[in-house]
Order: structure tokens, then C-alpha cells, then sequence
């Protein structure tokens, strides 16, 4: 079985810190678009018509902020996976590290 | 953490002979004293202990030879935790001895592999040789007519390492040399012979195929084997000398098929032998490296301890009756019974009969600097001491730096989110410390940050704290506690209505519309204004009058240390004439400038927000002392006004001729005086001559260190030298406190700056990856994240964190500590042994 080793020890250590930074922040900004934060209206992409031909405002917009929090949601899962391989890398760096020495 | 240095004390230690070497290990395990060269006129080669010294030396150029083997044998060296002691004189001839021993043997066998390795490559070129000439006769036999007829030629051996093969029962004299040229000579060689034996030669070459290696200084490179067929002996001895010039390597040639077929064979066998020697050669090596390697690490630190006892004893020098040896070092005084246990030990150990003793001894120079420090406050004090080692007992502004350096860099980086980043890092630097000290990385910048790990630590916990007031997180803010600012009263009263907000691209909040505003948000800036086109207006003012109050509060506490240090080195005086001026002339203007600011803050709300006041006009006229056409902030102002300027105009001559005028009346009256008085004074005089201090009535009895004086007592009292050291204080001072002032208006500066690219790298990297709508188009936001996450890290916390960083270090080393701190002291530096650099660690080797 080839090695499933691709990358070092350092570009190992920067995906897990990477992906659990992702992780947390991503979730907290999921479920802050959930709640419908007024802050993070800018990153909600409505455009003109959604607000005026609205029938039922602000239902239109409430929607556009679900979208966006399902897709931090995914992206968090993404990550929980890129963690995941990137533990798996870890592991493998130090059990290499340990049978040269 | 201490208030100001450690006192110390001159010593002189009588050393027996005979356990003087056993004292000085000890001491230096303990790394309790700074030793002080009592022989400075002595070289280095006269002195005692020389021979010694060289002999360690030996001793370490052997060990370096012996770490360099290892280090390319590839073997690791296993360390100790608590390095073992130093070796009496009579284990240090054994040392010598092994490390002696080891050394030939080293060289020994590697002159043996040398030598096989020589032998080798010779035999495989020989091999080549032979294969390739083969090929040559072979071929030439199928196109030459002499070709059939040459194998019959019997052989005439010559016995020489030629091996010209000669025909001279023909009489033909053909000969042949065969042998190996290098590649880039190949055509040189072949024109020489061309021209020097006019033809009666003929070359073949071909080039080998693999590249071989060169035989005495084994480069790897491509070589050519020829064979050169010719008539006569002359011609032989042409072509030898030319062979020779060539630098050829020349081998026999074999007569016939089976000849060679021989030779071949029993080069084989002799080859496979000698890679069979050469394999055990090197086993044999890596054994006697593993060995010595596990004694290498305590052999350094053997060799280096040795080394720094005799460095020591050349400092010391021999008494009268030489018997013991005298030496003189600085000791702090709260160490002195540990120095006397350390001296017994040491005489125990030695086996004295007589024990070694201190003697405390009054001096008159100026002790070095000792603060002692643990390890979270190492970091603090060495960014204080990298400005300057402060002044023996001189008030040390290390303790506030531990609060003041994290919260001005806090000030500057204020994001709740960097600061969780960078806190976190610097904990799992914490937490990861006992195993990274053993690690002993040769990465410098590594090493820096690791050393400054508790600083990054409180920087990041303080900035989680700014991140909170200025409600900063990313550059997006938090609503915690609900914004204290509502928009729906703004269509209660028919203020706006569906028509005002259509035509209009942007609206204005009115605060005096009853439930527009609530009451100010709890703690920090209210979420809302993260969403406000003129939040920086807002911010701008805020910050600009926050960074005037932290600096002129910072300052003040710079000016009030100053009475600690005038109160110790028995300058009351300056307490009058020194620090009084200052501190009017600061808070008179600028602590005015404090109390406006707030005064504006709390008097006038947002009912009255259009006729508020500017602070900056105000200030402007005070000194002008106009302005009596616009209306008073409060009454009275104006006489208050003129009062504060006359007091701050008065106490600029006092600060300039205050001390010089004391002084010259001091020296002058006061001697007077002296004489005037009587005996008794002019006993006192006689004994302190020329010191002037110490005629002041409230003199503290502080023992022999208590005239540690500031100044030196010039015998002469120069009158203008005072006068201009002043007059260069006092327009220090005053004008510094302008430009100090504005100096610390850096703190809104940066913390606008990180503001600002903190949001801009939000709307340009993040916003991009969040507007995606598209189903695929989620996987987008992986990779935005990733790249947000990467620039982050490398430009706001990074970049951002470093210019912080050195900002605040610069407000401090500048505008804090030129109000007190002088820093021209030297640093105690305390024979230790754990703080003698390894020459093999520098050089990478252990």
C-alpha cells in the first residue's frame, strides 16, 4: 500500500489549526446568520428588487440570511473533514519520525 | 519583581590553596558573584594558571574533532538534564588521556578506509580498462589485415608496469599502452601524441559509461580508457613521458583472451574482498563513534566548567605569603550566607584544613546592576533593559512595564478576535515550555518569540479587553446586551415616513427624539455603530481624546517616580526645585487639557450638542489669553486660566535655575558656614572631602553604602557645567512635554489603522465567499475561509502585532522613562556556569 503521506509535519500542523479555527468560526457565523444578525447585512446578497417587490417583507431577506447560514454550516463540515485527514497526517509525521530515529 | 536593584557589596574571598579550585566550582554552580580581574595588567600568557588553560584547550579542539566525526556518521548525542560537575585536576589527566587515546584511533582507521578506498577504485578502473579494450582488439581484428596475425605474436614480458607487449621476433616492436585519461583531456592528449610522434602511434578511446571516481580526491567524473599501439622504443618512452604529463593512470595489458580473462577474474574476487574489508572498516567506526558519543555530552561540559575555574583563577591573585589565593567580587548583600555556605562546601570538598573565608570591604566604585527575575518577568525586564541597565539602587520601571507595555499595545490592536488568536498561541507556547527548552532550536526568530511568551500572552489577554470596549470582533461588533440605539421611535412622531426613507439614501438618527436612545450600551461601544456611515467621526474623537488622557496619566506617574530616586540619593533639594516645576508645568497645562476634556464629556449632552464647545479653541486662547468673546465653558474660566498659565511660566525658570543657584550657594555659603561653625563640622568636613551631599543635615546612616552618591563630588564645583546640564534638562523637558503629548496620539493612529484593515480584508476576501448563491458555489467559501484565515494571521496579527509592538516600546523606552529613568548602569553578570556559551552548541555540534 503506498504511503498516504503528502505532507509534512508543518503543512500538517497548519491544516489542523486552520480547520479548527474554521470550524468554530464558521459555526459562530452560521448561526449568527441564522439569527439574523443586522450587522452582517452587508455579506447577505440581496439585491434591489428583493426588498421592494417583496409581498411579504422581510421574508425574501430572512431567507437570503437561512441560505447563507446553511452554506457556513457546510463549509464547517468541510472543514470538520480537512481536520480530520489533516490529524490523520499528523499521526502518520510522527510515526515516521519515530521509526527513523 | 523589586522596586529598585539589589544592594551590593565589594568582597574579598581567601581562597587555601589546595581547595580553591573546589570553591570556585562551587561558586560557580550557584552563580551567586561577578568576579573582578585583580591582575589587568597581566597578558594572557603570563598569567598562573596558562598551561591549564591550554591544556583545555587541546581538550576541546580533540572533542571538536571527535563531534564533527560524529555529526557526519550521523549518530545523535544524547543529552543530560543536569550537566555533571567539574572534574578534580587529578580526573582531568584521565580525560586527556581518553580523549587522546580516541583521537588516533579515529584517525588511525580513517586513513585505513582512506587507503582501501584508493585501492578500490583503482582495481575498478583496471576492470573497465580491461572490458574495454577487449572490445578494441576485437573490433580492430575484424577490420585490420594485421589484425588474425596479431594474436599469434608471442609475448616477450618486459616486467615492466607498462607492459609493452614486444614482437621482436618480427622485429616489429609493437607496443601498446593501455589506461585511463580524464574526458576533458581526451583531445589535448590525442593531438600531442599526433604531433609528437608523427604518426608511428595510433589511439583508440572509448569514454566508460559510468562516471567513476577520481582516485585520490574521489570526484565523481568521466573518464576515457584508450589504447595506444606503436612501433620502437623510442617511441615508448615519447609516449610514457607524454602519459605521465597527461596525469594517466596506466595498467598492465594483457597479451591474449585468456590472459585477460584471468586477470578479469581475479580482479572480481580482489574487488568483492575489499568491499567486504571496507564494510567492516566502517562498522568498526560507527561502533568506537557510538561509543565515545555517549560520554561526549559530559565530556563538554566537564571540559567547559575546567575551562571557566582556571579563567577564574587567573583573576584572582596570590597573597603576600602565598598561601591562599585573594579574590575580589561583587555580592549582592542578601546573598552573602549563602556565598559563606558556599565557600564551606567547597573547602569540604577540598579537603582543606584551613577553610576558606569572606571579608566584607567598603568601596567607593559603583556596584553593578542586579534585579532578580523569574520567569514571567525576564521578558519585561530585558525589553526595559535593552534601553539601558539602570543606575545602581535606581528606581526600576519594570514592575509598571508588566501592565503598561500589554494594555498601550492593547490600546493600538484592540480586535477581540486577534486578540483570542494571539492569546491562544502564546498558551500553547506556555503549556509547551518544558518541552521546547530541551528542544534548543537554532531558528532565531523562534527563539525570540518563544522567549517572549508571557509578554504575548498578557498582550493578547489585553486585547481581548479592548476588543470588548471597542467592540470589535473581525471588524464586525457583538450585540451583547442590545443596542441601547432604536430607529421604529423615528416613525412614532411622523419624523420620517415611508416617502423620507424611499428618497433618501442615508438618514439621520435624532438622539433628542424621546426612545431613539435609551441610555448608553453597558460596557463598551454600542453594536450600532458598526453599521453607521460616520462611525469613524464618532471613533475619531473618542480615541484621539482617550490616547491625550492615557498619555498625560502615564507621564505624571513617569515624573512622580522621579521623588523616589531624588529621596534615595539624598537630593531633597530636587524634590523642590526639581520635581515640583515639572510636575506644576505638566499638569498645569496639559492635566488642564485632562480636565476640560472630561469636563466637555459629562456637562454637555446631546440636547445641548450643538452649541458644545470646541476644547481645542479653548486651549488655543488660553495661551493667547483672547477669547473673551466666546462664551466660558464654566465661570471663572478665564481667571482660572490666566492663573494656570502664570504658575506653569514661573516654574519654567525655577525648573532652570533652581538646582544650579542651591548648589553654588551650598558650596559656597555652606562652606562658609562650615568654618563658622566650628570643630565639630570641620572634623566631618575633613573626613568627606569635597563630597557635598553629605553636609545635609538630614543624612541617613546607611552604612558603608549609604554615600552612593549621583553626581561625583567635583573638588572643583563647576558653576556653568550645572548651569548648562539644566538648561539641556529644562528645554528637555518642557518641549518634550509638547511633542510627548502628541506623541501618544500614535495610540488612536494604529488603532484606526488595524480598524481599517481589519474591515477592509473582511469585504474583499470574506464577503466574497459569504455572497456565493449558487449550490456548487458553497465550496467556494472553503477556500475564501482558508486564505481570510492565512492573510489574517500574516498581515493583521503579524504585521499589525509587530508595529504595535514596537510603538508601545517606543512610548515607553522615550516618553515614560525620560521622565526618570536614567539607564546608564552596568549589568551584574554572575560567574554561572549555566551561562557560559558552548562553543559546539554555536556551532550547531551538540
Amino acid at each position: 500500500m503506498p504511503s498516504l503521506l503528502f505532507c509534512g509535519p508543518k503543512m500538517a500542523a497548519c491544516g489542523m489549526v486552520i480547520s479548527i479555527w474554521g470550524v468554530i468560526m464558521l459555526a459562530m457565523l452560521g448561526i449568527f446568520f441564522s439569527a439574523k444578525s443586522a450587522v452582517l447585512i452587508e455579506d447577505v446578497p440581496f439585491t434591489e428588487e428583493d426588498i421592494r417587490n417583496d409581498p411579504n417583507p422581510p421574508q425574501k431577506i430572512y431567507s437570503l440570511y437561512n441560505q447563507v447560514g446553511i452554506n457556513c454550516f457546510i463549509a464547517a463540515g468541510i472543514y470538520v473533514v480537512v481536520g480530520a485527514v489533516s490529524l490523520c497526517q499528523v499521526r502518520l509525521n510522527k510515526r515516521q519520525e519515530y521509526m527513523v530515529t | 519583581m523589586v522596586f529598585r536593584s539589589e544592594e551590593m557589596c565589594l568582597v574579598q574571598l581567601f581562597l587555601q590553596s589546595g581547595s580553591e579550585y573546589d570553591c570556585i566550582s562551587e561558586l560557580g554552580e550557584l552563580g551567586l558573584v561577578e568576579f573582578r580581574d585583580l591582575n589587568p595588567s597581566v597578558s594572557s600568557f603570563q598569567r598562573r594558571f596558562a598551561s591549564e588553560i591550554k591544556r583545555c584547550d587541546e581538550m576541546e579542539r580533540i572533542l571538536g574533532y571527535l563531534l564533527r566525526e560524529i555529526q557526519k556518521a550521523k549518530i545523535a548525542i544524547p543529552g543530560e538534564d543536569d550537566g555533571p560537575l567539574a572534574p578534580p585536576p587529578r580526573q582531568v589527566l584521565e580525560i586527556m588521556e581518553q580523549l587522546q587515546r580516541l583521537e588516533m584511533e579515529l584517525c588511525e582507521v580513517a586513513k585505513n578506509k582512506e587507503k582501501l578506498q584508493r585501492n578500490l577504485r583503482e582495481l575498478t578502473e583496471y576492470t573497465h580498462m580491461l572490458k574495454i579494450t577487449r572490445t578494441f582488439i576485437h573490433s580492430r581484428s575484424r577490420h585490420e589485415a594485421l589484425g588474425p596475425q596479431y594474436e599469434e605474436f608471442p609475448t616477450v614480458e618486459t616486467g615492466s608496469v607498462t607492459g609493452c607487449t614486444g614482437m621482436q621476433r618480427l622485429g616489429a616492436k609493437l607496443g601498446f599502452i593501455s589506461g585511463l585519461i580524464q574526458r576533458v583531456k581526451v583531445e589535448a592528449f590525442e593531438r600531442m601524441l599526433w604531433r609528437v610522434c608523427k604518426g608511428y602511434t595510433i589511439l583508440s578511446y572509448t569514454e566508460v559509461d559510468e562516471s567513476l571516481a577520481d582516485l585520490d580526491t574521489g570526484e565523481i567524473g568521466k573518464s576515457v580508457v584508450f589504447l595506444i599501439s606503436f612501433w620502437g622504443d623510442q617511441i615508448r618512452q615519447k609516449v610514457q613521458k607524454i602519459c605521465d604529463c597527461y596525469h594517466c593512470h596506466l595498467y598492465p595489458h594483457p597479451e591474449n583472451d585468456d590472459e585477460r580473462a584471468d586477470v578479469l577474474d581475479s580482479l572480481r574476487i580482489r574487488i568483492q574482498d575489499l568491499n567486504n574489508v571496507l564494510h567492516r572498516t566502517e562498522d568498526y567506526l560507527r561502533q568506537v563513534l557510538q561509543k565515545a558519543a555517549e560520554s561526549a555530552y559530559s565530556w563538554v561540559v566537564q571540559v567547559k566548567k575546567m575551562k571557566a575555574i582556571y579563567h577564574i583563577l587567573n583573576l584572582c591573585s596570590f597573597d603576600v605569603t602565598n598561601k591562599c589565593l585573594i579574590a575580589e567580587v561583587w555580592c549582592p548583600v542578601s546573598d552573602l550566607t549563602n556565598l559563606r555556605g558556599a565557600l564551606e562546601e567547597g573547602s569540604r570538598k577540598g579537603d582543606a584544613t584551613v577553610p576558606s573565608f569572606v571579608n566584607r570591604i567598603p568601596s567607593s566604585d559603583t556596584p553593578p546592576t542586579l534585579l532578580r527575575t523569574n520567569k514571567f518577568t525576564s521578558g519585561f525586564q530585558s525589553i526595559v533593559e535593552a534601553y539601558g541597565v539602570g543606575d545602581y539602587r535606581e528606581v526600576s520601571p519594570a514592575p509598571y512595564t508588566i501592565i503598561t507595555f500589554p494594555f498601550l499595545f492593547a490600546v493600538m490592536f484592540g480586535d477581540l478576535g486577534h486578540g483570542t488568536v494571539m492569546s491562544l498561541f502564546a498558551l500553547w507556547m506556555v503549556l509547551m515550555e518544558k518541552k521546547q527548552k530541551k528542544k534548543r532550536s537554532g531558528n532565531e526568530i523562534w527563539a525570540t518569540f518563544f522567549s517572549g511568551r508571557y509578554i504575548i500572552l498578557m498582550m493578547g489577554l489585553f486585547s481581548i479587553y479592548t476588543g470588548l470596549i471597542y467592540n470589535d470582533c473581525f471588524s464586525k461588533s457583538l450585540n451583547i446586551f442590545g443596542s441601547g440605539w432604536s430607529i421604529k421611535p423615528m416613525f412614532a412622531n411622523q419624523h420620517w415616513t415611508n416617502k423620507t426613507v424611499q428618497s433618501n439614501s442615508l438618514l439621520t438618527l435624532d438622539p433628542n427624539v424621546s426612545g431613539v436612545f435609551s441610555g448608553p450600551y453597558p460596557f463598551g461601544i454600542d453594536p450600532i455603530w458598526n453599521m453607521a456611515v460616520n462611525r469613524l467621526s464618532f471613533l475619531n474623537s473618542y480615541k484621539m481624546k482617550m490616547s491625550v488622557i492615557i498619555g498625560v496619566i502615564h507621564m505624571s506617574f513617569g515624573v512622580v517616580l522621579s521623588v523616589f530616586n531624588h529621596l534615595h540619593f539624598q537630593q531633597k533639594f530636587s524634590v523642590y526645585l526639581v520635581f515640583l516645576p515639572e510636575l506644576l508645568f505638566l499638569l498645569c497645562l496639559f492635566g488642564y487639557l485632562v480636565f476640560m476634556i472630561v469636563y466637555k464629556w459629562l456637562v454637555f449632552s446631546a440636547r445641548e450638542s450643538s452649541q458644545a464647545p470646541s476644547i481645542l479653541i479653548h486651549f488655543i486662547n488660553m495661551f493667547v489669553m483672547q477669547g473673551n468673546d466666546i462664551t466660558p465653558l464654566y465661570p471663572g474660566q478665564t481667571g482660572l486660566q490666566i492663573f494656570l498659565l502664570v504658575v506653569a511660566m514661573v516654574s519654567v525658570p525655577m525648573l532652570l535655575l533652581g538646582k544650579p543657584l542651591y548648589l553654588h550657594w551650598l558650596y559656597r555659603g555652606g562652606k562658609a558656614l562650615r568654618r563658622r561653625r566650628g570643630y565639630e563640622r570641620v572634623r566631618r568636613v575633613s573626613e568627606d572631602d569635597g563630597s557635598i551631599t553629605s553636609t545635609c543635615d538630614d543624612d541617613e546612616e546607611e552604612g558603608v553604602d549609604g554615600l552612593t552618591i549621583r553626581e561625583a563630588p567635583p573638588k572643583q564645583f563647576d558653576f556653568a557645567d550645572v548651569l548648562l546640564h539644566q538648561a539641556i534638562h529644562t528645554i528637555e523637558f518642557c518641549l518634550g512635554c509638547i511633542s510627548n503629548t502628541a506623541s501618544y496620539l500614535r495610540l488612536w493612529a494604529l488603532s484606526l489603522a488595524h480598524a481599517q484593515l481589519s474591515e477592509v480584508l473582511w469585504a474583499m476576501v470574506m464577503r466574497l465567499g459569504l455572497r456565493i448563491t449558487t449550490k456548487v458555489g458553497v465550496v467556494f467559501l472553503v477556500p475564501v475561509f482558508g486564505l481570510f484565515a492565512t492573510l489574517t494571521v500574516s498581515i493583521l496579527l503579524v504585521m499589525e502585532g509587530l508595529s504595535a509592538f514596537l510603538h508601545a516600546l517606543r512610548l515607553h523606552w522615550v516618553e515614560f522613562q525620560n521622565k526618570f529613568y536614567h539607564g546608564t548602569g552596568v549589568k551584574f553578570l554572575p560567574f554561572d556556569f549555566s551561562h557560559l556559551p558552548s562553543v559546539f552548541e554555536q556551532d550547531g555540534l551538540l
